[in-house]
């Protein structure tokens, strides 16, 4: 007999898993992308259920929000929506294939076989988005700014590598 | 198996995915798509270990997961914008077309 907490985390990582799986293996790209916003949708559950809400919203919106709308554009962009007969695995999908799961099997090892990830949870930790910000404008407000830089440089270097060359004369 | 092993198997699996579907597949973004699904099981790990940790009031792993989530989205901005100017010269977004530095 399962308890509550774990039969939602079940129904929740099974939602992210499929998401994830169909991601990887749909052959239309929109399709990959529709499965991806809902993995990342899934994966926003499951950190509301860990109690964490700030993460989770912040997930929504910019995972399924901005990602999951920025990598469709793309896809439009390019073009990609349309069927094309090539085979959408690269030559070498064994090795990579392999690999996974050869990286799997190691993690697997590790989390079943460690005795640091023993403990069941502590009672909820009341974290109110006050206390959030208060730690991000006192003690973490440098690498806030510079998270800050980091986003306002990607987007302009963003916008100078995708923008149309002027053609020489 | 404790939660905490059930959090971390699936950010292990959801990794494993990504990394199967970023070196098996393609196209330039689908594999753009693994690499952001190997970025959130990562982010999971961070919950998990913040909430079954030892000291949750230091709310030291969700501003972790806060600050990667912020770091994700320039790399996804920029990174689509790589794809898109490749397809701009090539005319493709099949990474095994795209081999001119190919010696």
């Amino acid at each position: 007999m399962v308890n509550e907490p774990m039969a939602t985390l079940i129904v929740l990582a099974s939602l992210t898993l499929a998401g994830a799986l169909a991601a990887m293996w749909l052959r239309n790209l929109v399709h990959c992308a529709l499965a991806l916003a809902v993995s990342l949708a899934g994966l926003a559950a499951v950190y509301l259920q860990l109690d964490a809400q700030f993460v989770g919203f912040a997930q929504l919106l910019v995972y399924v929000g901005a990602v999951a709308i920025l990598i469709v554009f793309a896809i439009l962009l390019t073009r990609g929506s349309e069927p094309h007969p090539q085979p959408i695995l690269s030559s070498t999908w064994l090795v990579g294939a392999g690999v996974a799961v050869a990286v799997f099997a190691v993690f697997a090892w590790g989390i079943l076989s460690s005795k640091a990830v023993k403990q069941e949870a502590a009672p909820a930790p009341a974290t109110t988005v006050a206390q959030l910000g208060n730690q991000l404008m006192t003690h973490y407000i440098l690498p806030l700014e510079v998270l800050g830089l980091l986003l306002t440089s990607a987007l302009i270097g963003a916008v100078l590598i995708a923008m149309q060359e002027r053609r020489p004369r | 198996m404790t939660s905490l092993q059930a959090y971390l198997l699936l950010s292990a699996l959801l990794f494993a995915i990504g990394l199967a579907g970023a070196l098996a597949r393609r196209n330039a973004i689908i594999v753009l798509i693994g690499i952001e699904l190997m970025l959130n099981a990562a982010n999971l790990n961070f919950i998990a270990f913040w909430r079954f940790g030892p000291n949750p009031e230091a709310l030291t792993g969700v501003l972790f997961a806060i600050f990667s989530i912020g770091i994700a989205a320039a790399e996804a901005a920029v990174g689509l914008a790589l794809v898109i100017s490749i397809y701009r010269h090539q005319k493709t977004t099949d990474l095994g077309q795209v081999d001119s530095l190919k010696g």
